[in-house]
């Protein structure tokens, strides 16, 4: 009676990569002996995320539904996978960085003792250190993975806790300032299990609606009659709450910046890169696939929350008087120019808009540029872990030059200057948009890019312009992980911003929903 | 024709030098400002030989290069000059190397390392030459944009005591304008794909599409409010007198002297022939906004204490020429503003360069701290009377033949705007030789006298306070002397090419004058105006 559906275990191998090295790296974690513990870990975390990217590169071109129709491995799934993959993998290093932090780690060695008890504070000098982040991290990059394939609903909802749990987890396992990243755990758990109740009971109402989780069954289910009614709107509505607070879109954006300044700051790199990617991966699946033919239900809606978005991250930015909390809104920011980008989406029945292509080039470039912003932050410390606080970065430029000029350029490149990478994906999307007619939401866009500007500005401002105070922060020396993250997204941000010629080629190429 | 990429070349080598500058270790300072200087003068050579090679009466665009550079958007990195890109870039040619010998002993300041000074004056050089060469408007507002990091890091880093503000200012002021642009590029884009079947950028391809009148002047205006702003036209001049004022005197004489004729460049190439109906019609409006700032700056220019300001607003009010000869659509007159923006980056740059000189030895910028210096200092004092002559366009110095080409060529379309515009001359005159008789002429005084003996405070190296005492006390001190050193010979030679060019063209214009017509006249028919100089009503249809 139930029949083996149809699974090709080669469409699967980046995911099946990715998983498989979580596993083992579960396995290692019961039965490694502790010492060996962090080299291994760290090694099977790379491979596998590394594999995941290497396996996904070579599935460029490939366009089928499988494992029942439950997964779509296309274009724009493969280009988001290996992006995540990639992006996983520079944050992975991040996590790796034992030379920074006395302490040999970010995280905290036992995350069950309570902050500030006396075995707490002896643990804080012993050279012990965490690998279960190691796993986690990699189960949430598999899920992330798994979700921008996501081809019906339920696997997206499934893929969204798999992604979600360990970044609740690993969000609340800072080293230092212990109890500021246990509330942020708590809050983004809370925030996040009501985000993903809004999400099931969407995908509950869709379903009543439709009949089918499938997007492609929805898609068609939808077109027939004229919108399909109330509780389709209803669903839809609720789909995308769930999905833009991923995104952290506002105003669905209160969980990140308490998120991200209390996160370990590799984590929050981590976050602000991948899960970015694959919440917007799935937010273009679900509009564009499932919705694609009834756009006009979701285009005010989401016209809308661009416009909230920009202006408040934009807004709010400009008081932050901390660096992770500014980054926050900046990426609260960017949330908005992205969502400009999917509303290029051109009305046609196979995408015929260049928002696809642009919107996953931006994600692209901006996970570059963030990580490597975060991993500027890493390096900038104080006798209490990491200066981020503005005013510690005064005169940064005259005591440390190249970090100073490192994070001038991702600065530039985050307020979008041309010749940065950060300059061709605005390029690309407000195009897209503008393409469709939403030129009103491009003029928002511009103005809001000009007030976050502003902020950027202030930092080089600090860094370049300003007398160091005297007992200011020092700037560690990075080790092998973090230089090579670092050197990597350099290169990234310039060479996206000088020729974008190939990488752009490829997301447009790419841009292509099976469903 | 030449096949040698004339102006690939002057952008990389500049980028390169800019790079090697950047690259010397810690304590080459000397050797980092003879490399600027050199890669300056090879700048220049090149110009030079770049104009030999241009043919005046040939093709529009020569010198060309194009390479394909983002597909996808139908970017190509494509350079061309015409006439009136490449006088711009011989005035870049020009100036940079007079800058750099004019910054030679900035050191002394000794805030921080020279070399990031010389290597962003290198990288500012290379991007100004691409902004007048791109014939790709995405390309020109990649180098549009691109420009205002060298100077925003010269003005941060090496300004005066309020140059955080500045800078910031500068930056914002111009992003926002450039973004407008963005928004006005993007458009242009998409009516090309709509017109065309394919998106292109290639600026001889816009400019012979057919473009409705609405979405006309949506497009006018934003290209026109970042050349506003760049260039500057009155409401949107705040940012310039702070940035001029603050900037190091390298960075002022460039500011003023090339990156603000983007803004006026820009009108012709790009406001003028891509939107000829949307430039016709809110001409008359564009007209309000330059006579407002000629006279408005004027006045201001005569109110301020601070020298810097003083010359920042004097070239608001010269701007106000400029865009009143492009928007009066005669070939004589957008000829005079093309020569204009020439003969004030001269004018103006040498003015700077010698109120700068100025400033180096009282170290204040405030007219009332200073006096009599002709009497100690006469080749300044000539100096300074010769550059606010050719400010103030007197016969026989070269901004002369500009303005009179101007306003003659305005008068038969523009005539009530050329009449209220002629009053800034007199304008002109009064704040021009006002500042002059107040500091080199008069009784010695300010922060230059010699101490006298009675008083125990020095009254050099002092700011407004120790000034306004020494000014007080000046008199009773019977001869009162000043403590000042005329010219070095490395200031005579940064003045000395100046002066010989003001003069020179001053006298014979004729070789540029021969080099831009063409380009000029070239737009004009693109604009759809009479190249003789009637009035442009009279041939053109209405358009609503």
């Amino acid at each position: 009676m139930i029949e083996a559906p149809a699974l090709s275990l080669a469409a699967l191998a980046p995911l099946l990569c990715v998983f498989g090295a979580a596993c083992v790296g579960v396995l290692v974690e019961a039965f490694a002996p502790r010492d060996v513990r962090h080299p291994v870990q760290v090694a099977i975390a790379l491979v596998g995320t590394l594999g995941g990217l290497v396996t996904s590169l070579l599935l460029v071109g490939e366009r089928q539904v499988t494992a029942g129709g439950a997964l779509a491995v296309d274009g724009a799934a493969v280009f988001l996978q290996a992006t995540i993959a990639g992006l996983g993998a520079l944050s992975l290093l991040l996590f790796a960085e034992r030379s920074l932090d006395p302490a040999r780690s970010a995280f905290v060695a036992a995350a069950a003792v309570p902050a500030g008890s006396p075995r707490d504070r002896e643990l804080m000098t012993a050279p012990r250190v965490q690998t279960e982040v190691y796993p986690l991290a990699t189960f949430a990059i598999g899920g992330m993975m798994l979700f921008v394939a996501a081809n019906d609903l339920l696997v997206m909802f499934v893929a969204l806790e798999v992604l979600s749990l360990p970044l609740y987890l690993i969000s609340g396992m800072a080293r230092r300032r212990r109890l500021l990243s246990q509330e942020a755990a708590v809050k983004y758990f809370l925030l996040g299990a009501f985000a993903s109740a809004f999400f099931l009971y969407g995908l509950a109402l869709v379903y009543g609606a439709t009949g089918s989780i499938r997007l492609s069954a929805i898609r068609e289910a939808s077109a027939g009659e004229a919108g399909g009614g109330v509780l389709l709107v209803l669903g839809l509505a609720l789909l995308v709450v769930g999905l833009m607070f991923k995104a952290s879109v506002a105003p669905f954006h209160a969980w990140t910046p308490d998120v991200y300044q209390g996160a370990p700051t590799p984590v929050t790199a981590f976050m602000a890169a991948c899960t970015k990617v694959a919440a917007f991966g799935a937010i273009l699946r679900l509009l564009y696939v499932a919705f694609g033919t009834s756009e006009w239900t979701w285009r005010p809606l989401v016209y809308g929350i661009a416009i909230v978005s920009m202006v408040v991250g934009a807004v709010l930015g400009l008081t932050q008087t901390d660096l992770k909390r500014m980054l926050a809104y900046s990426s609260i920011a960017h949330a908005g120019f992205l969502l400009t980008g999917v509303l290029g989406y051109g009305g046609g029945a196979d995408g015929t808009g260049s928002g696809l292509g642009a919107t996953m080039f931006y994600l692209l470039a901006y996970g570059l540029t963030t990580i490597g912003a975060f991993a500027v932050l890493t390096l900038v410390r104080d006798g209490d872990g990491e200066a981020t606080h503005l005013s510690t970065w005064a005169g940064l430029g005259r005591r440390s030059p190249l970090t100073a000029a490192v994070m001038a350029l991702f600065l530039l490149a985050l307020a979008g200057i041309p010749l940065t990478s950060g300059f061709t994906g605005k390029f690309a999307v407000f195009r897209a948009a503008i393409d469709d007619g939403a030129w009103p939401l491009v003029l928002v866009a511009l103005l809001a890019s000009a007030v976050a500007a502003f902020f950027y500005l202030r930092v080089i401002v600090l860094m370049y312009f300003s007398e160091p105070a005297a007992d200011g922060p020092t700037v560690g020396v990075p080790g092998l992980p973090t230089t090579l993250v670092l050197a990597v997204t350099v290169t990234a941000t310039v060479v996206l911003g000088v020729v974008p010629g190939a990488v752009l080629d490829l997301a447009e190429q790419a841009a292509i929903f099976v469903g | 024709m030449t096949t040698f990429p004339w102006l690939l070349t002057m952008i990389a080598v500049p980028a390169v030098g800019a790079a090697a500058v950047a690259a010397l270790p810690r304590g080459r300072e000397s050797l980092a400002r003879q490399l600027a200087l050199g890669v300056s003068l090879l700048v220049l050579l090149l110009a030079v030989l770049a104009t030999i090679a241009f043919d005046a009466g040939g093709e529009r665009f020569q010198l060309t290069t194009s390479v394909s550079w983002i597909p996808d958007f139908g970017v190509d990195f494509a350079l061309g000059v015409d006439g009136i890109a490449l006088v711009m870039l011989l005035l870049i040619g020009v100036l940079v190397p007079v800058v750099v010998v004019a910054s030679w002993r900035e050191e002394a300041t000794g805030r921080r390392s020279m070399r990031a000074f010389w290597a962003w004056l290198l990288l500012l050089e290379s991007m100004m030459v691409g902004v007048f060469a791109a014939t790709d408007v995405f390309l020109f507002y990649v180098f549009f944009e691109a420009m205002l990091v060298p100077m925003y890091f010269l003005i941060g880093s090496f300004g005066g005591p309020r140059r955080q503000y500045a800078a910031v200012k500068f930056f914002l002021y111009s992003l926002v304008g450039g973004l407008v642009m963005l928004a006005a590029v993007i458009g242009l884009y998409v009516v090309s794909a709509n017109e065309l079947g394919e998106g292109t950028f290639a600026f001889d391809a816009l400019r012979q599409i057919e473009i409705d009148p609405g979405v006309q002047k949506l497009l006018f205006l934003g290209f026109f409010v970042a050349f506003a702003i760049k260039a500057p036209l009155v409401p949107f001049h705040t940012w310039l007198p702070d940035s001029g004022a603050e900037a190091p005197i390298g960075g002022a004489v460039l500011l003023v002297g090339v990156l603000d004729k983007v803004g006026t460049f820009g009108f012709i190439r790009y406001c003028l022939p891509l939107f000829p109906d949307a430039s016709r019609d809110l001409a008359p409006y564009v007209l309000v906004l330059a006579v407002a700032g000629v006279l408005y700056a004027a006045l201001l220019a005569m109110g301020q204490s601070d020298m810097k300001r003083l010359v920042s607003y004097t070239s608001i009010a010269h701007f106000g020429f400029i865009a009143l000869g492009i928007f009066a659509f005669t070939t004589e007159a957008t000829t005079g503003a093309v020569l204009y923006m020439v003969n004030h980056g001269i004018a103006t740059g040498l003015l700077f360069l010698v109120v700068g000189m100025l400033i180096a030895r009282g170290g204040s910028r405030l007219v009332g701290d200073y006096g009599g210096v002709a009497a100690q200092a006469p080749l300044l004092a000539g100096v300074f009377l010769i550059a606010g002559l050719a400010s103030l366009a007197l016969p026989g110095t070269n901004s002369f033949v500009s303005e009179f080409l101007v306003l003659i060529g305005s008068f038969p379309t523009r005539p009530v705007a050329t009449v209220l515009a002629t009053v800034g001359i007199v304008l002109a005159a009064l704040y021009v030789l006002l500042v002059y008789q107040r500091t080199m002429h008069g009784p010695a005084r300010g922060v230059l006298l010699e101490p006298a003996p009675e008083t125990t405070a020095p009254a050099t190296g002092g700011g407004g306070a120790t000034a306004a005492t020494a000014t007080l006390e000046a008199p009773a001190a019977a001869p009162a002397r000043l403590r000042v050193r005329d010219l070095s010979r490395r200031e005579l030679a940064v003045a000395a090419p100046m002066v010989a060019l003001i003069i020179a063209l001053g006298v014979y214009p004729q070789p540029l004058i021969a080099l831009i017509e063409p380009a000029v006249a070239a737009t004009m028919s693109d604009v759809g105006a009479d190249p003789a100089g009637v009035s442009p009503e009279a041939p053109v249809e209405g358009t609503d």
